[in-house]
């Protein structure tokens, strides 16, 4: 190891501050060849080694001022392996383990907060228990937006019940020709390509929804303004509380497949918490399914501006007359929860009687996507 | 009503009650009669209590603290003043191996009553032999207890409890504190088992004693300024450490830096610093610091001694190392 030390360069001159380097570790150094500029009292001046080697490392930092004769460089000679083995273990025990205090370490414990991921404010940039409690602030902020929804619910519900002369209708509608119908279609798909009921259901409102316009769309500022396209709301319970009721867009126009697909990526995403802006602010209309819950009928609570949601509970098989003999029939119960203000208790069963006619003949679900897609 | 009174005026009127409260107590040392104490804590009482409980010894430590210990021993209640710690190594022996000892020794029948007082510690250009602060070696010595007032309150109450304690008692009175004031209330009763928050704070626990105090507190003064919080923890009692007022401190600042006028390699900083980690380790939000002397015999030129000693500037600057960029 040859040690490249400050050289006197001048006789009055004691000390030195380094500018630059020219130099880096690694390099092959020639006798004679300039490595760096240092600053006498006098002036700059380049200064050249007279060794041959390659540069170990550079032990003063640009900026440095230094008494002549220490010790600015280590080269190795020709030939020599450095000895790393002294400084390595110190070095690479610093590498391996972050310092983070231990009062930091047991309350990410505690918190659950990975120090790997906290920056550290303390002594040599170590993580402190403040660091770590700043981090978990950060981090729960999931608590904060649920209660954020909650009271969201609780304004949005408030004034629904403040605002909407809500009206209720119910209609128990067979579902024999619809599930069959479903069971053909799904006979010879893969399960990735399957139609679930609900599905189904949500283009039935949509095309119901055309008979009576005046359940779809908003009531904004004492009137009801109808919406031409149909975006159905779709109400999804999150698995940390609450729920949102982002919109499927034109379910009208949608063939089932699309709408199939599309419904489970809005799932998906409302349950991750990645749902967009429009998708949040568009539904005309919502649409409730608790009959996974095993309820027979739910009576919803309107989203203003809505003026109306429609309720399912569960497919449920029981007696029912048919053609004058009591039969065993799979039912469905759905409900209105309408806006009086947009329309009235008749238009609501008109709604219902649609709906249930258009269930009954499922064929013309998909066969009104083929059509308007054709257009 | 609280009164002002000097550390040494304190110190004083103790000696004087206890002398008034108990016939067996006495006082003995070097020029603590015709003299009135080398630190003038003792003037005027020889007059007002006689030779017979005034008594000047001859300059020989191992003399008349082993007397002192046979006075014990006796029935009596001796104060032995030694000038100071730095003479006090001569009579090592009756401290250690004598006072200390005889109660286990004897299989508890004797016990040694005495109260042995000593200036200590550095900072008045006296020169190396008369500037050592060794409470950490005496602290060192099971059956001894190790006091160190650092206020006028504490150098005015502690000698009245030392005297009540059957075994023998080390009192260290740092020489830089004689002049200090310090209000004292009237009917001064204090423990000699607990340490002491002098000044409370959130963001470091500064743990010293004696001597230091004051550049400890001077030194929270100087980290209020730059918004940083310090407690000061006055330890009081060496032996047997307050282990629980030191930990409920640094359990809530996380942070503790330990000033100690001793030095450095085995200090009482450093048994300190041992029973911290040992009992809130996962407290600690730093690496545990000190600040003690350098590990040189104490210069005489001024500037000298002032570098070699533990002063603020040091241990602000040491608390500004444990926080990095922290609060």
């Amino acid at each position: 190891m040859i040690e490249f030390k400050l050289p006197s360069l001048g006789a009055d001159m004691d000390e030195g501050t380094l500018l630059t380097w020219h130099v880096k570790p690694g390099d092959t150094l020639k006798r004679g060849q300039v490595v760096a500029v240092v600053d006498t009292s006098k002036a700059a001046v380049d200064v050249d080694i007279w060794h041959e080697g390659v540069l170990h490392e550079l032990l003063v930092h640009p900026g440095e001022k230094v008494p002549v004769g220490t010790v600015l460089a280590r080269l190795l000679e020709p030939g020599e392996v450095a000895a790393t083995a002294v400084d390595a273990p110190a070095i690479a025990a610093h590498a391996s383990r972050r310092a983070v205090s231990p009062s930091a370490r047991r309350r990410a414990k505690e918190l659950g907060v990975n120090v790997e991921s906290v920056k550290g404010s303390g002594a040599q940039g170590a993580v402190t228990l403040a660091d770590i409690e700043a981090a978990a602030h950060a981090t729960t902020a999931t608590p904060d937006r649920q209660t954020e929804m909650r009271k969201a619910i609780a304004a949005a519900m408030s004034r629904s019940k403040r605002e909407i002369p809500h009206y209720y209708l119910a209609e128990t509608i067979p579902m024999a020709n619809a599930l069959d119908w479903l069971q053909q279609h799904n006979k010879d798909r893969p399960i990735t390509e399957r139609l679930l009921p609900a599905v189904l259901l949500l283009k039935a409102v949509a095309l119901a929804l055309q008979r009576t316009p005046e359940l779809n769309g908003f009531f904004r500022e004492g009137q009801f303004m109808p919406s031409a396209a149909v975006h159905t709301g779709v109400a999804i319970s999150l698995r940390g509380g609450g729920l949102v009721a982002p919109a499927l867009h034109d379910v009208d126009n949608k063939p089932l497949p699309l709408l199939m697909q599309e419904l489970a990526d809005l799932v998906k995403r409302a349950r991750a918490g990645s749902l967009r802006s429009s998708e949040m602010s568009d539904p005309t209309l919502t649409v409730t399914n608790l009959g996974d819950q095993g309820v027979e009928s739910v009576f919803g609570v309107i989203y203003p501006p809505q003026v109306a949601l429609v309720g399912f509970g569960s497919l449920t098989t029981r007696p029912w007359v048919v053609d004058g003999k009591v039969r065993a029939q799979p039912l469905l119960c759905a409900s209105l929860a309408a806006d009086h203000r947009a329309s009235d208790g008749h238009r609501g069963a008109l709604f219902l009687a649609e709906l249930r006619d258009v269930l009954q003949r499922p064929e013309s679900l998909d066969a009104t996507a083929t059509q308007a897609s054709v257009q | 009503m609280p009164r002002r009174l000097s550390y040494r005026e304190a110190l004083r009127e103790a000696l004087r009650e206890a002398l008034l409260a108990d016939p067996r107590v006495f006082l003995m040392g070097e020029d603590v009669g015709r003299y009135g104490g080398t630190y003038a804590v003792s003037k005027g009482l020889l007059e007002e209590f006689g030779p017979e409980r005034i008594r000047d010894t001859p300059l020989s430590e191992l003399g008349f603290v082993g007397a002192g210990v046979g006075a014990a021993l006796g029935g009596m209640r001796p104060i032995v003043e030694i000038m100071t710690v730095n003479f006090s190594l001569l009579a090592l022996d009756p401290i250690v191996n004598t006072a200390a000892m005889l109660r286990h020794m004897s299989g508890g029948q004797f016990s040694v009553p005495i109260v042995i007082r000593m200036a200590t510690g550095a900072g008045r250009q006296v020169a190396a032999q008369h500037s050592n602060s060794f409470e950490g070696w005496y602290a060192h010595v099971p059956g001894l207890r190790v006091l160190s007032p650092a206020t006028a309150e504490d150098a005015r109450g502690m000698l009245a409890a030392a005297l009540a304690d059957p075994d023998p008692v080390l009192i260290f009175e740092h020489a830089q504190l004689y002049n200090l004031e310090g209000d004292v209330p009237d009917h001064t009763v204090v423990d000699t088992c607990s340490a002491r928050v002098r000044l409370a704070g959130t963001d470091v626990s500064l743990i010293t004693f004696g001597g230091c105090l004051p550049k400890a507190i001077q030194a929270a003064e100087q980290l209020a300024m730059l918004g940083i919080s310090a407690e000061v923890i006055d330890l009081r009692v060496l032996r047997p450490l307050d282990d629980a007022t030191v930990m409920t401190s640094v359990r809530k600042c996380r942070r503790a830096v330990v000033i100690d006028e001793g030095w450095r390699t085995g200090s009482l900083a450093a048994e300190v610093m041992a029973r911290i980690s040992e009992q809130a380790f996962f407290d600690l939000d730093a690496p545990l610091a000190r600040v003690c002397s350098e590990e040189v015999p104490i210069p005489y030129a001024r500037h000298m001694e002032e570098a070699a000693l533990p002063q603020a500037s040091k241990i602000v600057a040491a608390v500004q190392a444990l926080l990095g960029s922290a609060p």
